[in-house]
């Protein structure tokens, strides 16, 4: 019988723990297929963040260094000197990136570091239980904004990816989402796109990946993913906000 | 009239914080923690509290917001663990050099690297030289009733210090035990009226905190502190009077357990010390003379008054739930400095137990004992400091 479907080498055969409709097991899987694409899987060094993915280095089939919290573009930067032959990237939540993390984002974009940064983005604290994070929308409750993010008294919903756009020594920014297949497979081009950057010396390429929290938004797997076409991604508009995609 | 709930040691802390009802409450979530805060977010929100919570980006910023709070005037509150309490380090000093009374319950837990989340005690000796008061907990009663008393403690004009109230986390975070809440009321007039002092908000004497004091009179501020802190533990004991009168319970400097006439004696700290009480009672009913004391106040600690305790034994075991790698454990280095003072002193050795959450199970405090007691009646020490449970 001819095989038409196998699981990505980057991949352990390890189940995924992530809650049944989390968007981390989409955003493994499109990694892992990028990185046995572009036959890379030796070289790579990935970096799990402190979130629901700090267990990525059980299920990635590769080098994995764990950071403290929020500092992952710290210990990529350093990796990345020290060898530079390999293919360096961070893997981090809102939590991570957006709250804990934001100076380190900032700084290793500023120096315009040749690394890729994942950044998965489902506008709350998933792991601790569905906190508010920066990236929470107006009006979305999370169990420290029972009654819904008022930027009065906690601040606007923070559009990372602009923001890095913003800074001279980025290269390349792009906000994706996995809500769909067509989508999953943008996300997988710009997560290509991302690693060929690096590869080519081209310096910082971002992806943003908005991505489901059915357990903390309280919703089926299904209805998160409508939550996050009708309300996520008008405030957060995907496509390409700097550079461009390779081919 | 006391009423009796079965809650876990988060939910009971959450709730005094609650009845104390302050000012302004710095939010930032971490295992084991989390949930205590989250909670007092929902007292927020169903408008149970007035208190102003900010929801800051990390506990570097939740402490910065506190000690902003504190210093412009307000009771306030926070909660953390581990690498929350880690990464707030720096602040700490800042928080009690400016003698800014803030309250703020440690659920304890493991450090980084590896990457752990169960209860240990390193995050607060970690924390042990940063000039907060720190109160130790067995179970959720005690958290509770140590939460409430800590605000009397760290406000009282002579004494103006932040207070860390630590919990074992999971053990008692989590578990859910019986225990008494006292009326709302009780607890209001308990704490009473938070009273300022020097607030920054005083618009007619402005005032600065924490510039910049080089070589003139830096050590003399550093020896004010000192000076403060010998003063804690008279008035730890006077609200501890108050509290028992109004609740019934008991508290000291530290709990003696059947020490009286012990010839061997355990120090534990939080809810181990339940666990290893249970042992004491059998080695008891064998006729075995044990006893145990289970430190409450640890910064400043009690040097005197646990030698005191301590000075009829003939061989003790200090058992440590952190290390100091390279060095004996924590709370052995207190013991041995406050043994040494006396002429006859017990023999002393130092097991470290239940890192990153392992568990503590009464054999080991059996096989303590029985160490102990060949000790006693004339044995050799082997190792001074060995490590209990490993995994060979
Ligand atoms: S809590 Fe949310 S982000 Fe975390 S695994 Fe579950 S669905 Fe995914």
């Amino acid at each position: 019988m001819k095989k038409v479907f196998s699981r990505p080498k980057s991949l352990k055969p390890t189940p995924f723990r992530y809650c049944p409709g989390c968007g981390h097991s989409l955003v493994h899987r499109i990694i892992a297929e990028a990185v046995d694409q572009l036959k890379i899987r030796t070289r790579v060094i990935g970096i799990a963040p402190v979130g629901c993915a700090v267990f990525a280095y059980d299920y990635f089939n590769f080098d994995m260094l764990e950071a403290a919290h929020g500092r992952p573009p710290a210990a990529a930067t350093a990796l990345k000197r020290v060898m530079p032959e390999k293919i360096i990237f961070s893997y981090q939540g809102d939590g991570d990136l957006a709250a804990i993390g934001t100076s380190e984002i900032i700084h290793a974009a500023n120096r315009g570091e040749n690394l890729s940064v994942f950044f998965i983005n489902n506008a709350n604290y998933g792991m601790t239980g569905g906190q508010m994070a920066p990236t929470t929308i107006h009006g979305q409750r999370t169990t420290t904004t029972p009654s819904g993010r008022d930027a009065k008294t906690s601040g606007y919903p923070l559009r990372v990816s602009e923001l890095l756009a913003t800074i001279e020594g980025v290269s390349f920014v792009e906000r994706v989402s996995v809500d769909s297949y067509k989508n999953l497979m943008r996300a997988k081009r710009a997560v290509t796109t991302a690693f060929l950057n690096q590869i080519d010396c081209k310096g910082f390429s971002f992806v943003e990946i908005l991505s489901p929290c059915p357990t903390n938004w309280g919703m089926t797997p299904q209805k998160a993913l409508q939550w996050l076409r009708e309300a996520l991604i008008p405030v957060y508009p995907l496509g390409i906000i700097k550079g461009k995609k390779c081919n | 009239m006391a009423k009796v709930v079965a809650v876990t040691g988060n939910e009971a802390c959450a709730n005094a914080l609650r009845q104390v009802n302050p000012d302004v409450c710095g939010i930032y979530p971490i295992t084991p923690q989390t949930d205590m805060m989250q909670r007092y977010a929902s007292f927020i929100a169903n408008g149970k509290v007035t208190t102003e919570s900010i929801l800051v980006e990390s506990e570097h910023s939740s402490m910065s917001a506190c000690i902003g709070a504190a210093a412009a005037g307000g009771r306030v509150i926070t909660a953390t663990s581990s690498q929350g309490l880690a990464l707030m380090w720096e602040m700490l000093h800042i928080a009690s050099g400016d003698r800014l009374p803030i309250i703020m319950p440690v659920v304890n837990r493991a450090l980084s690297a590896p990457l752990n989340i169960h209860g240990d005690h390193s995050d607060a000796m970690g924390a042990r030289d940063t000039g907060w008061i720190q109160i130790w907990s067995e179970n959720a009663q005690e958290s509770y009733d140590n939460t409430i008393q800590a605000f009397r403690i760290g406000e009282h004009m002579d004494i103006r210090l932040p207070v860390m109230v630590c919990l074992d986390g999971f053990i008692i975070s989590h578990s859910i035990e019986r225990m008494e809440y006292l009326e709302d009321g009780e607890v209001r007039d308990f704490v009473g009226e938070f009273k300022n002092f020097l607030p920054l908000l005083d618009l007619e004497k402005p005032k600065s905190y924490g510039p910049l004091i080089l070589t003139d009179l830096y050590h003399e501020y550093k020896r004010a502190q000192h000076e403060v802190m010998t003063k804690v533990k008279d008035v730890v004991l006077d609200v501890a009077k108050d509290f028992e009168k109004l609740s019934g319970r008991k508290y000291g400097l530290f709990e003696s357990y059947r020490l009286e006439d012990a010839d061997i004696a355990l120090v534990i700290l939080n809810s181990a010390a339940g666990t290893s009480k249970d042992v004491i009672d059998e080695f008891r009913q064998r006729g075995v003379k044990a006893g145990l004391l289970k430190p409450r106040l640890f910064r400043p600690f009690p040097y005197e008054e646990a030698a005191e305790a301590l000075k009829n034994t003939k061989a003790v075991c200090v058992m440590d739930r952190a290390d100091s790698f390279g060095g004996y454990g924590p709370l052995f280095m207190e013991i041995t400095s406050a043994l040494y003072h006396l002429k006859e002193r017990p023999v002393l050795i130092n097991k470290i137990y239940g890192l990153g959450g392992r568990d503590y199970m009464p054999s080991h405090a059996e096989l303590v004992l029985n160490e102990l007691n060949e000790i006693a009646k004339g044995g050799k020490v082997k190792i001074i400091k060995e490590y209990l449970g490993v995994r060979e």
